[in-house]
């Protein structure tokens, strides 16, 4: 018998109102997520991709359906255990989102003062884990003086300074370049081995998918398409859009190879 | 009119001009105290209370966004006037410095209340959802982020709040306030003192500009030290 998932969403629907017409973004989510695993959802803008993320740290609340998380049901929870719940779900953006009134220590700083834990262990702490995602000699730069890069690693540090039990990744490699994305997927890799953390990256590159995850999910105009393995549905696409990801993905890789072939 | 500029700078002239300042100066630093506090927490207040604020309360947003606009619309002179009771009911007179700067901080903190909601919308979304998906409190966030971040544009408008504050104070001179606005229209233009217009004028416009370097100045420093210019 499989173990229970860890991360499991049932009949997930979320409306928006707008201007009291009502928009459907997510259309019954059912998804299952093991724990130590790296699962990507895919899907074209505006598919629902953000939203999903948003509604598993209760940024958003969902309109119907139950969201649970190891023992706990995420829409039930009380303000204050929420407060504490969202301290062991990290996240990290498309834009970084640091705050430029503080060093890169002081950003890594925050969860853990939000935590209310004492001056020491903070110090301690956001030097571990500065060490950890290797800009250590980063630490009193502000962040207009870092590369992208180097802000994504002060993201991440700071999104696993309270030691969370699951990762959310909103397109965060989607605002770097081609190098600085690798080595943040390579690090995001590495820490999921090292701590056995949960990470669950949204995208809408194949590439990243077949960098960093396991397994994978397409998401189609607020449905799930196709789940599975990352090899499964790449040998194997049968939704239309896990196709016309994986033929553009395809067409990029095949055009680059004829020109470098012809000249 | 060089006889004049000369005149401007005689000892009679300043006899009258600098207890005058030191009005200005009371009142400005008095008023500014009390329109600032009062003044960030209305912001505060409007700001979270919105309907996609941090704690959403619409009807009393709505009702207490339309009394500053409704302060915010009459002109400085009006409210002055109709806030002389309140100032009767707290220092007890109607008149004199003290009851001007009850006067000028109600005209004021509307407008500051204003100034310091805009500065803190400026600051991006994504921060402070940032900060709500980490589990902070709203106190957290409006301490540890939304302070902080907007500080460079609160320090800008707190500069155009007190020069505004120095104007109205001139407005307020003819309510028996004193100050260097009293001075230039009593003695400048009901006397035609044009020697004493012309001191108090330029004593207004060089505080005035040097407030303005001044808070440009520390804007500019706190950018720089955050590397965002």
């Amino acid at each position: 018998m499989l173990p229970p998932s860890f991360i499991e969403l049932k009949d997930v629907y979320k409306k928006f109102y707008i201007y009291n017409k009502e928009f459907e973004v997510l259309k019954g989510i059912n998804l299952e997520i093991q724990k130590g695993d790296i699962f990507g959802i895919v899907g074209f803008s505006g598919a629902g991709k953000s939203t999903l993320i948003r509604c598993i740290n209760r940024l958003e609340i969902i309109s119907s359906g139950t969201i649970r998380i190891g023992k706990y049901e995420i829409n039930k929870l009380s303000k204050k255990e929420l407060s504490l719940y969202r301290q062991k779900i990290g996240i990290i953006f498309q834009h970084f989102n640091l705050l430029d009134s503080r060093t890169v220590f002081g950003n890594v700083a925050f969860p853990l003062e939000v935590a209310k834990k004492s001056k020491k262990e903070i110090q301690e702490r956001v030097s571990e884990i500065l060490e950890l995602v290797d800009i250590a000699d980063k630490k009193d730069f502000y962040p207009g003086q870092l590369s992208g890069g180097q802000k994504q690693r002060a993201g991440i540090a700071r999104a696993l300074a309270n030691n969370p039990d699951i990762l959310l990744s909103d397109e965060a490699t989607s605002a770097l370049d081609p190098v600085s994305q690798l080595s943040v997927l390579d690090l995001l890799k590495d820490i999921n081995k090292k701590l056995g953390l949960t990470i669950i990256l949204i995208t809408h590159s194949l590439d990243v998918i077949r960098h960093a995850c396991n397994n994978m999910a397409v998401l189609e105009n607020g449905i799930i398409v196709e789940k599975g393995s990352v090899k499964e549905i790449f040998v194997n696409p049968k939704s239309d859009t896990a196709k016309v990801f994986i033929k553009i993905n395809t067409d990029l890789s095949i055009s680059k190879y004829v020109e470098g072939d012809v000249i | 009119m060089t006889d004049l500029l000369l005149k401007a700078f005689t000892k009679e002239v300043w006899d009258i001009i600098i207890p005058a300042i030191w009005e200005t100066v009371y009142m400005t630093i008095v008023s500014t105290t009390i329109t600032t506090f009062f003044g960030l927490l209305f912001g505060i207040v409007l700001l979270i209370t919105d309907k996609h604020g941090l704690h959403p309360i619409p009807l009393f947003n709505k009702v207490f966004g339309s009394i500053i606009n409704a302060v915010l619309s009459l002109p400085s002179m009006v409210v002055i006037i109709l806030a002389l009771p309140i100032a009767k009911l707290i220092v007890g007179i109607t008149y004199g410095p003290k009851a001007c700067i009850i006067s000028l901080t109600v005209v004021c903190i509307p407008i500051f209340s204003r100034l310091v909601e805009n500065s803190i919308l400026e600051v991006s979304k994504g921060k402070i959802e940032a900060a709500k998906a980490m589990g902070a409190s709203n106190i957290d966030i409006i301490f540890k982020v939304m302070l902080p971040e907007a500080l460079p544009t609160l320090i800008r408008n707190f500069v155009v709040l007190t020069i505004t504050l120095i104007s109205i104070t001139a407005i307020a001179g003819s309510f028996g306030a004193g100050g260097l606005g009293d001075i230039a229209v009593r003695y400048g233009y009901h006397r035609f003192r044009s020697d004493i217009l012309i001191a108090a004028v330029l004593v207004l416009l060089v505080s005035v500009n040097l407030l303005q370097l001044f808070g440009a100045l520390l804007a500019r420093k706190i950018l720089k030290k955050r590397h965002l210019i």
